[in-house]
């Protein structure tokens, strides 16, 4: 596998993914453990665990499952939005035990259909260039679903910028109306209380 | 021959878009405040790979990043980036290690998105490279659209992650426009009500005698 970082033995680490709805993504990650004799991470470490949790942006929890050091996890969106993925050893060992940690190779794959090339070495050529076919229409409606949910972010953004638009008017209005009414009252209020005082 | 034809052409445009991308990963993940994230990679030598990583939120935009190769010598160090690319080809093989860093901040996470690509592409055409004939022109088009299409997706991507740090600053922008402005109000409000009772208060005297200024 290819990228690998460093975390705590009971530590959380998440990741972010800003997706579009109806979009599968999957994930192959690979966990090993420090090995304080040996001064390096052991190969294999059988009974270590890998929590997967999966939250969509509403909140709601998709994928929350135990696996083993190594594996493969998908899931598919529902909402576009931002989805965390999150991952926890099970270990129960704590951190004290000094230099302990574990290291997690990752690789997230997100909206690509793979198909093993060599599934489509069929004798007929007809064949093949229907499977690449399909694998390519699969993947162009992938882009229109992504270039969807950019069309809503920008609305989003847009409607954002134009609400702080007419907040900063708004507010400049109401507070230059404030300002000249409380300066009226200010005047007459100190006006009467002179009068009253009898020192105008 | 026609339908052998067709078959090739349908073959090579769909080798355009569904031919793999140079192996990579891309992520985006949450730097805390006076955190550091690393990332190690085992590499060949003599393998070409890049890192482009931009911040999408958080403070003032920006992170620092460093690349380190096996040897313990930085190859790359910038502080204080909103986003950058860094390209390089190894000499040594081992593991490469590239860390992001939010240590100079004290309150502000940031979301930092990455994407470090190893390696060159495979040709999409089998025996491109070793070819003694020259490519056929419909060949050599389907590699260019191939080499265009990857320039439309690092466009696109570039462009996706300015939306989302555009739109994240919007929104702080709002808020921030919220805020200040019932702040304001109130401040107003107490500011000019102090200001009368203050003044009242300067011309009543706590002892009762004759009101105003003695002759």
């Amino acid at each position: 596998l290819a990228l690998y970082f460093h975390v705590g033995e009971r530590e959380e680490k998440c990741i972010i993914e800003d997706i579009p709805s109806d979009t599968l993504v999957v994930g192959n990650y690979k966990v090993q453990r420090w090995d304080i004799h040996k001064h390096d991470f052991h190969e294999s470490a059988p009974g270590l665990g890998m929590f997967v949790t999966v939250t969509s942006p509403s909140g709601e929890v998709l994928l929350s499952k135990l696996y083993g050091p190594q594996g493969t996890f998908s899931f598919t969106s529902y909402l576009s939005g931002e989805h965390i993925i999150c991952f926890q050893s099970n270990s129960t060992r704590f951190a004290v035990t000094a230099g302990s940690k574990l290291r997690i190779h990752l690789d997230i794959r997100v909206g690509e259909h793979f198909f093993d090339e060599s599934d489509i070495q069929a004798k007929d050529k007809v064949n093949e260039v229907n499977t690449r076919l399909e694998h390519l229409i699969e993947q162009i409606h992938h882009v229109a679903r992504e270039q969807d949910y950019e069309r809503e972010r920008e609305e989003k953004f847009r409607k954002t910028s134009e609400e702080t638009n007419s907040n900063i008017l708004w507010w400049a209005i109401v507070q230059t109306l404030i300002l000249i009414s409380i300066g009226i009252w200010q005047i007459k209020s100190l006006r009467d209380f002179f009068i009253a005082k009898k020192l105008v | 021959a026609g339908a052998v034809r067709g078959a090739l052409r349908a073959l090579c445009l769909a080798a355009l878009l569904g031919a793999l991308r140079a192996g990579g990963t891309e992520l985006t993940l949450e730097l805390p405040d006076s955190a550091q994230r690393c990332f190690h990679q085992e590499m060949e030598s003599g393998i070409k790979f890049t890192l482009d990583y931009q911040v999408i939120s958080g403070g003032h935009y920006d992170v620092d990043c460093y690349v380190e190769d096996p040897n313990g010598k930085t190859i790359y160090q910038e502080t204080k980036k909103q986003y950058d690319s860094f390209s390089h080809h190894t000499e040594v093989k081992g593991v490469y290690t590239f860390c992001f860093s939010n240590e100079f901040s004290t309150f502000s996470h940031k979301i930092v998105y990455f994407d470090f690509q190893v390696g060159d592409e495979p040709p999409i055409l089998p025996d491109m490279n070793k070819r003694v004939t020259a490519l056929t022109q419909m060949e050599s088009t389907c590699v260019t659209i191939h080499e265009m299409l990857n320039a439309v997706i690092d466009s696109q991507t570039h462009y996706r992650l300015r939306e989302a740090q555009d739109r994240s600053r919007a929104e702080e922008l709002n808020g921030r426009v919220s805020y200040w402005s019932v702040g304001e109000t109130l401040i107003l409000f107490m500011v000019s009500i102090g200001q009368v009772m203050l003044l009242k208060s300067f011309f009543t005297e706590k002892r009762p005698s004759s009101g105003g200024a003695g002759t």
